[in-house]
């Protein structure tokens, strides 16, 4: 081993600041909307979250790819995020239970990475500016050219990002024998959310984002699921019309973060962009019913209106965040519809809000 | 629910003298806990027999209680005390606990009615027995390592046949591993079981199959009274399972561990929690994770009470455990408690962090010669530094630079060992310096998987090892003209000192700071903040490191800087450093209150420190926390950012003081007692001068630099001698001879270990009695003595070892008079300002002095607390020429005497000769009132004297 002197790379965002780092190996330029995630684990996770996809993750742990990565703790079958940012890039690995190191599998998706950013003042920067868009590239000597292709890239705001993730054919999951039934829309599913109904007993048949309520209904399926997903929710006319149509029909539905902000428009509740949203798995959420706290996993730049939906009739909060008190898990008092803003199925993050998945199933048998 | 109406008054019970195993992280917590209570308007009552701590100042509670930990102090308070409502048994370290169950056993509780809070008996007891804790675990499905009870010798025995060799041996209720063995094969297993079987009070080990190189993890946890848990610290031992976790080099966040893993973790860890009963607080759960593909978790013990790991996670996260924890103890839920540091979101949540903090243990074999220097179950530690950087080379880079054993980080200072044999005898049998011999290793070219083998250390931290020396060899092929800025800027992340880089760049020091001026390669302060920037913090904790540069749009260039400087006048206080013997919680005792005196002298106060055990490195203490090494390089940047009028250095012990001469040289104003007079204080040569001038006895001595000259003096001073090395700690190195055999043997000995040294030769006062007083002096000249105290022990065992008393039991009008005469004498002459203290031999009622330091000594806390009067308060504000001593308004307070009785640790290290001497061993002190001179246990201190005088 010797010492490896790294290329220059900078960071640009949409406003003009530069952050200065250096690229962990391929060269090039990536685009996208620039969010950080402040978990100190699961990186392989959020990489592959379908949720990001668009997105410039900035890591905010002082290391990645200290435990590389490994072909079963992945969210779907590629990379989503477009770009990543970090402090230390970590190109030895140490795990047993490892397929590789973490530079070898960006550079087998073919992402562009940076490391030796001042990934804090980066975070600090977005906390108080917004989440904005923003390249990495390691073309150094061309900053005005590359500030022209960032005026090009659209705003996350009003952008409809499921098709680009979600499947493009129906595909089974668990086992067909299995006692529960269950339609899934895919948004942007991640993989966690059909191993958590799976281990329930309930076999899954995914469907593309752009699915009809009677082609979910020919599954026969006992419940409906609306998965997480990237992008703005709005857009998504056809996934609302299918929730409309199951809460019409009362089938047992269950909504995970975009599911869950599809729900609520669907309910006419209007979503909106959030300052610099909640990424990260130590996020409290308290359970209103109960009472508890949880610590979740969350990965949302989207909210649903809080007054609207304290406003409306025949739903109730039944989650809210304990930071900044925004809405973070409803359901339908006449229907058997319930949904959260955040991640239960973790992966990365705490197992603390699990429940909600024998909740669904125990929804389904009642 | 919210809290509990019907607590109104509290008894909070402490930890008690500081020993190893035992420290002042519970002074941290102890003090975090009675301010917490205090917020919420609950009167509060606390027991405590070191006088050395915070938390028993007078401001800290509503009754302090100076007095043995023991049940008869505890019925004398309940009596006084009527209204105390609970107690709150788990802010004491083990102590506490231990004391509360016995409490509980003789029903005393129960006759007061007093509730215990925080947690509950059978809590208490399910994790200390490790019999009932193994078969809840078992009930849960919490996996453990094989592992059964022995009450007997021969049961011990057929446990051993069972489950074969390597087994670990575990006491039940003991404290920092005490008993603890690893044992390898059978030879040594009699012996060890009978100790580890006598040294338990209810004679109960655990044996258990020795999971021996298995990753080891710390989980520090919060619970409420409404089964809410959350993690706040994942910590990591890097070294794995077999070595004692106080023992072990941590960091944080956990380095190597996968989401899926950790996850598994921590379900685990909040299973546990919630099975064991009663419980509201912190609370701290220990696992070993294979570190094969399995990646198998198994738990190895649960403390039901805030620990050294949680005082560190709490510095290392920022969320203040103890604080929240006595919250929690009252009732309050943590979702209805706020984020301490940002203020505006809750305390129930997981820090989160954005740097790495590593913790290295300080260690002080040198003072228990003889003893077993192998690191093991049982801890042998007696301080620990916590070094901070935005990756975990900086931040073991900053640890070791802070552990003041004259290194200056790892490699790069001609330090490291070169012998292939001793590396791999070094590796094999962890000790103190491990750290650096891993370095070492590789410097060596033993290969990564080599070391791995024998240390079991997970190979991502070798490598980060690897990288480094990979930097230096780099470095080492430029000059400090050819050296770019990338590769400087590069070694200064990783954490390398200025100095090492000069070590590799063969120039100066100096020129490496010019070069870094001119590249404009400068530190920056981040903030500890719970959440890595994702919200505004409103809390003043810093940390340095160095960080790649940004631009704004309008083409500006700058290093995000995040502590801003305030036009303020701002005064710096250099804390203590780690805790060793020698130099304890005493000086951050004298820190704390320096910083609180200069608050009120309305200075803006900033505090280094890099202690995480302590009180001044609570975010609560200064206006300012830097937590970084009080290391010459960190200070001097810190000064030069923040542009204080001056620095404190007589608070924080040697290791403050030593910084003086460089201050000065720089130009940095050392506030107080000046540098020139410490000098000519440590000066012997000068400060004969100074006493022959004033005509103040002192015994003849003499300087040597060879074993020849110590001879030919010993002729002129006569033996007894006391032989020393110049500029020590706590009489390091210190030894009485009475003959030249000795004398040339000890000359020879130091000359080795200390080279260049000068040497100091003392005629020793055979059976002369010894007393120290301490002084505040002003510009002026006025000097008021704050306290005389008498040891009970003759000349000759060093005063941190001596029981003493205050004021002195048997000294003539004629003695005292002497004494305070030349106190004030010598504090106008070495022109104090400040604090000093002076030792005295007085022999046939004539008054020798042996030597005097012009700073805050090791008696003035216990006799603040004696007297009840804010001593360093007083002092501090003379040092700031805020005030004269003649402003204050003295009025000690004791009614009889107040015995200072030290206490020590020999039973961590059964092989060590535990005769006392000039050189200090104990690790802590505690205080006793006795009303009169007829007390027995003075009375016996007393008689024990003629032991001593007849040797």
């Amino acid at each position: 081993m010797k010492y490896q002197k790294l290329k220059k790379a900078i960071v640009l965002l949409a406003d003009g600041t530069i952050f200065h780092g250096k690229a962990v190996g391929k060269e090039g330029t990536a685009f996208g909307e620039v969010c950080f995630n402040t978990g100190m684990t699961g990186y392989q996770e959020i990489f592959t979250d379908p949720s990001y996809f668009g997105q410039l993750m900035v890591t905010t742990n002082a290391h990645i790819g200290n435990y590389g990565v490994n072909d079963e703790e992945v969210e779907s079958d590629s990379i989503k995020i477009s770009g990543l940012i970090c402090k230390n890039f970590s190109y030895d690995y140490s795990r047993d239970n490892s397929n590789g190191s973490l530079e070898d599998f960006l550079n087998a998706h073919n992402l562009l990475a940076i490391s030796d950013v001042d990934t804090r003042a980066l975070v600090s920067y977005i906390r108080d500016n917004g989440s904005m868009n923003a390249l990495i590239s390691t073309e150094v000597d061309n900053i005005e050219g590359l500030k022209k292709q960032l005026a090009e890239v659209p705003q996350m705001a009003g952008l409809e990002l499921s098709s680009k993730v979600s499947t493009k054919e129906p595909y089974f999951f668990g086992d067909e024998n299995a006692p529960i039934k269950i339609a899934a829309l895919d948004l942007g599913i991640k993989t966690n959310i059909l191993r958590n109904l799976a281990k329930r007993d309930a076999y899954i048949k995914v469907f593309p984002y752009n699915a009809t309520y009677e082609d979910l209904k020919a599954f026969n399926p006992d419940g409906y699921f609306l998965s997480n997903g990237p992008g703005d929710p709005e857009p998504l006319v056809d996934a609302q019309n299918v929730a409309k149509q199951i809460i019409a029909d009362n089938k047992p539905l269950f909504g995970i973060c975009l599911g869950h902000q599809v729900i609520a428009l669907a309910n006419g509740i209007s979503t909106y962009k959030m300052h610099n949203g909640h990424r990260g798995i130590n996020h409290p959420v308290k359970n209103l019913v109960t009472g508890k706290g949880e610590i979740t996993s969350q990965n949302h730049g989207f909210a649903i209106n809080r007054e609207e939906t304290e406003a409306h009739s025949d739903i109730e909060i039944t989650h809210v965040h304990l930071n900044d008190h925004t809405v973070a898990g409803i359901k339908m008092k006449s229907k058997n519809c319930f949904s959260v803003q955040y991640h239960p199925e973790a992966s990365p993050g705490p197992h603390d809000s699990s429940y909600l998945f024998d909740q669904f199933i125990s929804n389904i048998k009642s | 629910m919210p809290k509990n109406q019907n607590l109104k008054s509290i008894l909070i019970i402490g930890s008690g003298p500081i020993v190893i195993g035992q420290a002042c992280e519970f002074d941290y917590s102890g003090t975090q806990a009675l301010r917490s209570l205090r917020e919420d308007g609950i009167e509060t009552i606390l027991i405590n027999s070191n006088p050395a701590t915070i938390m028993t100042d007078p401001t800290m509670a509503d009754h302090v209680y100076l007095l043995p930990l023991n049940t008869k102090s505890i019925i004398k308070i309940l009596k006084e005390h009527p209204q105390i409502d609970a107690v709150l048994p788990t802010m004491g370290g083990q102590t506490a606990l231990n004391l509360c169950i016995e409490a509980d056993e003789k029903g005393i509780w129960e006759d007061f009615g007093v509730e215990l809070i925080g947690v509950d008996i059978d809590a208490i007891n399910v994790t200390e027995d490790r019999e009932q804790f193994r078969a809840l675990m078992g009930k849960i499905g919490v996996g453990m390592a094989p592992q059964a009870t022995a009450t007997s010798f021969l049961k011990g025995k057929e446990i051993a046949q069972e489950f074969g060799f390597p087994l670990c041996i575990r006491s039940s209720f003991t404290l920092g591993g005490a008993g603890a063995a690893i044992v390898h094969d059978e030879a040594d297993f009699d012996r060890l079981l009978t100790y580890g079987l006598e040294i338990s009070p209810i004679h109960e080990v655990m044996i258990d199959k020795a999971l021996l190189g298995w990753k080891e993890y710390e989980l520090e946890l919060l619970r409420d009274a409404n089964d809410n848990v959350v993690i706040i610290c994942a910590i990591e031992n890097m070294d794995p399972m077999g070595i004692h976790t106080g023992d072990s080099i941590t960091v944080a966040p956990a380095m190597t561990l996968s989401d899926k893993t950790y996850q598994k973790m921590r379900d685990m860890a909040i299973h546990m929690m919630r099975s064991i009963g009663d419980f509201a607080g912190g609370c701290n759960v220990q696992f070993a994770v294979s570190p094969d593909e399995n990646e198998d978790i198994i738990a190895i013990e649960i403390n039901p009470r805030v620990s050294r790991s949680s005082a560190l996670a709490s510095k290392a996260t920022g969320y203040p455990i103890a604080k929240v924890a006595a919250k929690l103890a009252l009732g309050y839920h943590l979702d209805e408690l706020e984020n301490q540091i940002t203020k505006s979101t809750s305390a129930l949540f997981e820090p989160t962090l954005d740097y790495v903090i590593v913790k290295i243990p300080r260690w002080n074999f040198d003072k228990f010669e003889g003893s077993d220097r192998t690191l093991g179950l049982q801890m042998k530690s007696v301080g620990e530094v916590m070094g901070i950087g935005r990756s975990f080379q900086e931040a073991l880079h900053k640890a070791t630079q802070s552990l003041e054993i004259k290194r200056n980080g790892l490699g790069a200072d001609g330090k490291g060992y070169k012998n292939y044999e001793q590396i791999i005898e070094k590796l094999t049998h962890a000790s103190w310096d491990r750290v650096f011999v891993i370095y070492d290793a590789i410097a060596m070219g033993i290969p990564l998987k080599r070391i791995h083998e024998i240390t079991k250390i997970d190979m991502w931290f070798l490598r980060q090892y690897e990288e480094l020396f990979n930097l230096e060899k780099e470095i080492s092929t430029f000059t400090i003209d050819t050296l770019d800025r990338e590769l400087l800027l590069e070694a200064k992340q990783k954490g390398y000192g200025d100095r090492q880089i000069a070590h590799m760049l063969k120039c100066l020091e100096s020129e490496v700071y010019k070069k870094r001026e001119e590249l404009k390669i400068n530190r920056v302060y981040k903030l500890v903040d719970t959440c890595a920037a994702e919200f505004k913090a409103q809390t003043p904790y810093y940390y340095s490191t160095f960080e790649a540069e940004i631009e704004t749009a309008d083409g500006k260039v700058f290093v995000d800087n995040e502590s801003i400087v305030t036009d303020k006048k701002k005064v710096v206080v250099l804390g203590s450093g780690p805790n060793r013997i020698g130099q304890g919680i005493e000086f951050d005792y004298s820190c704390v209150h320096g910083v609180l005196a200069a608050k009120e002298c309305g200075y803006e106060t900033i505090m280094i420190n890099c202690n995480p055990e302590t009180v001044s490195t609570d975010f609560d203490t200064a206006d300012k926390l830097y937590f970084e090494p009080v290391f010459w390089e960190h200070i001097y940047d810190i000064i030069r950012h923040e542009k204080p009028e001056g620095v404190i250095v007589q608070l924080g012990g040697q290791t403050a003081l030593k910084l003086a001469e460089k201050l000065s040289k720089y130009g940095i104003k050392v506030l107080g007692t000046s540098f020139e007079a410490l000098d000519l204080a440590e000066d012997r040569g000068r400060f004969s001068d100074l006493l022959t001038d004033l005509k103040i006895p002192f015994p003849k001595f003499g300087i040597a630099e060879s074993a020849d000259e110590a001879s030919a003096l010993a002729d002129q001073l006569d033996f007894p001698l006391l032989v020393r090395p110049s500029y020590v700690l706590g009489g390091q190195g210190m030894k009485i001879v009475i003959n030249k055999k000795e004398l040339e043997e000890h000359v020879i000995d130091l000359l080795k270990s200390i080279p260049g040294n000068k040497l100091l030769l003392d005629h020793y006062l055979d059976g002369a009695i010894e007393a120290e007083a301490d002084a505040i002096c002003d510009t002026d000249g006025n000097v008021y003595i704050i306290g005389i105290m008498e040891h009970i022990e003759p000349c000759g065992i060093h005063s941190g070892d001596s029981n003493a008393t205050l004021p002195p039991f048997n000294l003539g009008d004629l003695v005292m008079e002497q004494i305070k005469d030349h106190t004030h004498k010598i504090a106008r002459a070495l022109n104090t300002v400040g604090l000093i203290n002076i030792q005295f031999a007085v022999k046939d009622d004539k008054v020798y002095i042996i030597e005097a330091n012009p700073r805050a000594s090791r008696t003035v806390p216990f006799i603040a607390k004696a007297y009840g009067e804010p001593y360093v308060n007083y002092a501090t504000k003379v040092m700031l020429g805020h005030n004269k001593v003649t402003d204050f308004d003295f009025n000690p307070k004791l009614e009889g005497y107040a015995i200072k009785q030290p206490v020590f640790s020999f039973n961590k290290f059964p092989n060590v000769n535990k005769a006392l001497g000039p050189e200090m061993k104990s690790t802590g002190e505690s205080i006793l009132f006795i009303d009169s001179l007829k007390d027995d246990e003075f009375y016996e201190l007393y008689a024990r004297r003629k032991m001593y005088l007849s040797k």
